[in-house]
């Protein structure tokens, strides 16, 4: 168990590598940050003493490896946007992102299951056909669109929710929640659902597939010849054993969800780091770009790790064929 | 002013009964453009954005009115001493948003500030090499000669309290290298009509009318929240919804649907920004082009004929979507120096271009790339698109490389292109500062004369006329220098201007706003009815 853990560390720890400089070569592309730091009035000799204060004038393997050095220290730098902090940035757009992307994972869950489960059971019914072309529509639909279309029936023509914004937050301690007042709920609505719909969709044709899967097996039937009621059956038997796989994906698609937030961030100009991100693409802000992608590493290799450790630690199999393996 | 106490406790009185009255008549302008103001600190940052909230928060020695001409502010009048000494006396009785009174200390710090070398504001003290305290009321300011823009100079020179500067340690201006962050970027003490009152980067920053204001806004302004939006759509839609009540930079496409929507005006006015294509003129083969071991650019006869073979009317009509002034000139109509007869454009004739490309010995044709910026001016790309296809008419092949800012500024400003497009904004509302950077031959040691000349056109005689419009101060000596330096110009074709951009400001119909042409939004001028 521990030679699996560390195993594993070692292997995150190479990722991370790769991923710090696969981004470090590509900010050779991003343009020079140089130019919107100073004014088009600034003379050459500032240009110069800039660069060289920020230690780009240096060859890219350079910057890379002092960028490596100081991350392990827990330094990322200062933004060149902003003349901040890239960890505290980052630490304050945190708790947008994490609430954005659990509410939207907690709706494709609460939609997800349910219309999955609905669509197995009467696969023949008019509202499972609907809720199959919906889903179609949840898949090919761009997020972006479908942002500016919630926004445009929404808050132009109904004017029932915010377009924009967080609204607003309480602060405890450094993490800031929108969940405790009306406006923050409100403004919450339009940006988790739209990050939601693919990821239901996505969950309620995973769920069904394995509904109807399962409903097919021999302990269903026996289940049926014992005379178990439809409900026990469908939901206590049935259902308990779909779980299992979208739990998993649900799991991973939460690295998705975080990571993708970018595109729902910007439209609705939700203060996260995906928004963050895209600012700092815009202006060569290469600490902070680098920071987040490094971040965005982390959470997919983190909750790729929890995942290989529940099913370690729930299926006996795996365990089983490490000491045959010894 | 005889009694000075009697004054004060008159304004205290007033201030007092002003803010009790600001909860009722509570006028909140919400705004919103879509990026957010980097920094707070007035010498950090010389972008348009944040020199707009920096003439909310701080001012300088004198000011702009609404024909841009500068005003009094902190100083409340001025003197030439000699050639190169002014002496400016401040404004009594005015106080910083702390409540510390301002004094000759502040201006003298504030110009020294200006002048440190991680100062971004610099150029607005040009020329300056001392300023001297001479009581605590007046200031005697010596430049290396004769200036005579300084006062427009000053517009931009805020000035900052000393004493609140040294206790939060930001005598020097933001500094990257130090890797920390400055106090002043986030927090203000500036004598303006508002005061920074929240801010929360990227989200949302709020400031109140400052009740002790030495002058009254002609507006009617008691907050203002500024609240970035950076999706096109989300902005308009915002506005639209009502949940913003100024968009300053509405997205080009919904413009025409805003004009139809009721609840909504739209401000068009135009920028001193000028939209005009450059060539290399300085080597003897130009990288970029076809032709090998000469510049076809060093030749007057192709630039006319590439001036020639644009319809700029067209432009305007389908890529601007008549969102554009036409000019024939480098300077914008608002800036001193301006002349009717310098911004006639040569016509638009395709045959005539044609002729003078085959005297050129370029009749079958020519080959080059046109560096173009993507995200910098609006419609840039397609701009540089309608030209590419216009030159084709007369057999000129040009290559479109367009490139978002952040590479395209870094490329050609190392001369590294043989033809470009390039905007350039009248930042003093004086014909000078183009002149000087774009016309001006490049200087060597990589000063501001020619700093962004990126083709390197030079003309001796515009050389040595801008050196003396530095010093001129007769305005009509001045001017008719300027206006032949304009001529000289337009008779070597050094650049191919296009147009004026219109900068259309959408708000909603109970908003009215002074269109400001170098885009700030003037909070003094803002009524909410």
């Amino acid at each position: 168990m521990i030679a699996f853990v560390l195993r594993r560390i070692l292997q995150t720890v190479a990722v991370l590598g790769v991923v710090a400089l696969i981004a470090f070569s590509l900010f050779n592309y991003t343009g020079d940050p140089i130019a919107f730091m100073l004014g088009q009035d600034a003379t050459m000799e500032d240009r110069v003493r800039l660069r060289a204060d920020l230690g780009l004038d240096q060859p890219a393997y350079v910057q890379f490896g002092r960028f490596v050095g100081n991350a392990l220290q827990g330094d990322f730098g200062v933004s060149l946007r902003q003349g901040r902090k890239v960890s505290t940035l980052l630490r304050e757009r945190l708790p947008a992102t994490l609430e954005l992307s659990f509410a939207a994972a907690l709706i494709a869950l609460l939609a997800g299951i349910p219309a999955g489960v609905y669509t197995a059971l009467r696969r023949h019914s008019v509202l499972a056909h609907v809720l199959l072309a919906a889903s179609l529509v949840g898949v090919s639909l761009p997020t972006f669109l479908i942002g500016i279309l919630l926004i445009l029936v929404f808050a132009v023509q109904l004017g029932w929710l915010p377009s924009f914004g967080r609204g607003e937050v309480v602060a405890l301690g450094w993490w800031t929640t929108g969940l405790l007042t009306p406006s923050g709920l409100k403004s919450l609505i339009l940006p988790s659902i739209t990050l939601a719909l693919f990821q239901a969709t996505l969950i309620m044709r995973l769920v069904r597939a394995e509904m109807l899967e399962v409903l097919r097996t021999d302990y269903i039937k026996f289940a049926r010849a014992r005379g178990l009621t439809d409900r026990a059956i469908h939901f206590g038997h049935a259902l308990k054993n779909t779980l299992v796989p979208v739990i998993t994906i649900t799991g991973l698609q939460l690295g998705a969800i975080i990571a993708f937030a970018i595109i729902t961030e910007t439209v609705f100009q939700w203060p996260g780091m995906g928004l963050l991100f895209i600012q700092a693409v815009t202006f060569a802000d290469i600490p902070v770009m680098a920071a987040y992608l490094c971040f965005i590493a982390v959470v997919f290799v983190l909750l790729n790790l929890i995942v290989d450790l529940l099913y370690y630690a729930v299926d006996p199999r795996l365990r089983v064929e490490r000491v045959v393996g010894h | 002013m005889g009694h000075p106490g009697i004054a004060a406790t008159v304004a205290t009185v007033a201030a007092v009964l002003a803010l009790a009255a600001a909860p009722v008549a509570g006028k909140t302008l919400r705004w919103t453009s879509q990026g957010d103001i980097l920094t707070f600190d007035p010498m950090a940052q010389n972008e348009s954005l944040n020199n707009t909230f920096s003439d909310y928060v701080y001012e300088g020695l004198v000011r702009y009115n609404k024909q841009f001409v500068p005003e009094p502010a902190l100083a409340t009048s001025w003197t030439r001493l000699d050639a190169s000494t002014w002496r400016f006396a401040l404004r009594r009785n005015v106080k910083f948003h702390d409540g510390a009174p301002l004094t000759a200390d502040d201006v003298v710090f504030s110009f020294e500030r200006i002048l440190k070398p991680a100062s971004n504001m610099k150029v607005y003290a040009q020329g300056v090499k001392e300023v001297r305290k001479v009581d605590d009321y007046t200031v005697d300011v010596v430049t290396d000669g004769p200036n005579p823009v300084l006062l427009r100079q000053f517009v931009d020179a805020k000035i900052m309290n000393k004493a609140w500067a040294v206790k939060n340690n930001v005598v020097n201006p933001q500094n990257y290298a130090q890797k920390e962050e400055s106090f002043a970027a986030r927090n203000t003490n500036g004598t303006g009509p508002f005061m920074l009152k929240s801010r929360e980067p990227d989200v949302r920053t709020v400031l109140v009318a400052n009740p002790g204001w030495w002058d009254r806004l002609e507006g009617n302004l008691t907050e203002i929240v500024y609240l970035p939006i950076k999706a096109d759509a989300t902005r308009a839609a915002a506005l639209v919804s009502g949940e913003v009540d100024l968009v300053l930079d509405p997205p080009t496409q919904d413009i025409p649907r805003l004009r139809q929507n009721a609840q909504v005006k739209i401000v068009d006015g135009s920028e001193t920004r000028i939209i005009f294509l450059g060539f290399d003129q300085w080597r003897d083969e130009t990288p970029y082009a076809s032709v090998k071991g000469k510049n076809p650019f060093k030749d007057k006869r192709v630039r006319q004929a590439l001036y020639q073979a644009i319809d700029v009317e067209a432009i305007k009509r389908a890529t601007m979507r008549g969102l554009s002034v036409t000019t024939g000139s480098m300077i914008a109509p608002q800036v001193s120096g301006y002349t009717e007869d310098t911004s006639r454009r040569l016509p638009f004739d395709s045959a005539a271009a044609r002729r003078l490309l085959a005297d050129a010995g370029y009749g079958d044709g020519l080959e080059f790339t046109l560096d173009c910026p993507n995200n910098r001016y609006i419609n840039d790309e397609e701009i540089c698109q309608a030209i590419v296809a216009m030159w084709a008419r007369i057999g000129v092949r040009a290559r479109l490389n367009a490139m978002p800012r952040a590479t395209y500024f870094q490329k050609i400003q190392k001369f590294d292109t043989s033809a470009y497009l390039l905007g350039w904004a009248t930042a003093t509302f004086d014909a000078l500062y183009t002149l000087q950077s774009l016309i001006h031959s490049v200087d060597p040691k990589g000063g501001a004369d020619g700093n962004f000349n990126l083709g390197k056109y030079s003309n001796p005689k515009a050389d040595e006329l801008i050196g003396r419009i530095k010093t001129e101060v007769d305005d009509a000596r001045r001017n008719a220098m300027i206006r032949e330096v304009l001529q000289i110009h337009a008779a070597d074709i050094g650049h191919i201007p296009l147009h004026q951009q219109v900068i259309p400001w959408a708000m909603r119909s109970n908003v009215s706003a002074y269109h400001r042409a170098d885009n700030r939004l003037d909070a003094r001028w803002i009524r909410i009815d």
